[in-house]
């Protein structure tokens, strides 16, 4: 049981992986689409675990200089306001159109 | 190459990292599944922020509290705001009411299940009896964290992610002139 106590880099990758996986299910299964772009926000947060866990275990390797993996989560996170940000304005526009939420309803470009 | 496990002086050692971690993954991974069932997008939301705030918590546990406190302030402040803003904007009432889950969703679970597999495949791979991620415990100070990512991102000598920053900041412009423009009803 030494792998379970001793935390290491790949625990935190199991961890993003999972997160990973919950917002692809909400992304693939959901209708509602707000609940769709949350689960989106969920994978980038995945992938933002990941990155500082490979950041800690490149200074381990490098000294404490090496940071890039933080700095890149920090321009995900710049990427993840955006996207909110153009999302959640396109769900306006959208909402103003059809007056729903649900993303099977988007269907016009569909034969 | 720095010894793991080596404690530099004035550092203070972690305590309990393997109750903490479990904690706050357990909290995240909860987290994870209420966003994706619930009904109603305003508790979706809640489970979010609690999620993010967890996953705060578990930067400083990996020694980068700048990524953390940006996290509490643009994420769990700044996007969670804005859903929530949008979800009382927009009427959902409807939405409540009907089906939550679209007609594909026992594809959409049979993909996510064979992405896990890839996962569990990669992770538990090993060459001569070690994972590819092999086990790189250190515990440094974390005094000059902020100031190592400002020159990184700032410095005339050392930044070299100065030109990446700048276009950031443009995305970041193009982002805010996208949404006035497609949320506003009349240019």
């Amino acid at each position: 049981m030494d792998f379970m106590l001793h935390i290491t880099t790949l625990h935190y990758l199991v961890l993003g992986a999972a997160l990973f996986l919950l917002g692809v299910i909400g992304v693939l299964t959901r209708r509602n689409v707000v609940i769709v772009l949350m689960s989106i926000e969920l994978i980038l947060n995945a992938v933002n675990l990941n990155l500082v866990a490979f950041s800690r275990y490149w200074q381990g390797i490098h000294g404490p200089q090496a940071l890039h993996g933080q700095v890149f989560a920090i321009f995900v996170i710049t990427d993840a306001a955006a996207e909110a940000a153009v999302g959640l304005g396109i769900l306006i526009a959208f909402f103003r159109n059809k007056e729903t939420v649900n993303v099977d309803e988007v269907n016009l470009l569909k034969w | 190459m720095i010894p793991t496990g080596a404690i530099p002086a004035g550092a203070n050692p972690p305590v309990a990292t393997t109750f903490f971690f479990y904690l706050l993954a357990a909290t995240m991974i909860i987290g994870g599944i209420l966003v994706i069932t619930r009904k109603n997008a305003v508790h979706s939301a809640l489970a979010l922020i609690t999620t993010l705030l967890a996953q705060a918590a578990l930067y400083l546990m990996l020694y980068a509290p700048f990524v953390a406190g940006v996290q509490i302030i643009l994420y769990a402040g700044g996007i969670m705001v804005l859903f929530l803003f949008v979800i009382m904007l927009i009427n959902m009432e409807r939405s409540v009411k009907e089906r939550q889950f679209n007609k594909q969703w026992l594809v959409g679970i049979v993909a996510a299940a064979a992405l896990g597999g890839l996962f569990i495949a990669v992770y538990t791979t090993t060459t001569k009896g070690k994972t590819l991620f092999p086990e790189g415990r250190l515990l440094y100070g974390e005094t000059d964290n902020t100031q190592k990512i400002a020159g990184l991102l700032f410095d005339l000598h050392t930044g070299q992610y100065m030109f990446a920053f700048e276009i950031a900041s443009l995305l970041l412009l193009v982002a805010i002139i996208g949404a006035v423009v497609m949320a506003k009803k009349r240019i």
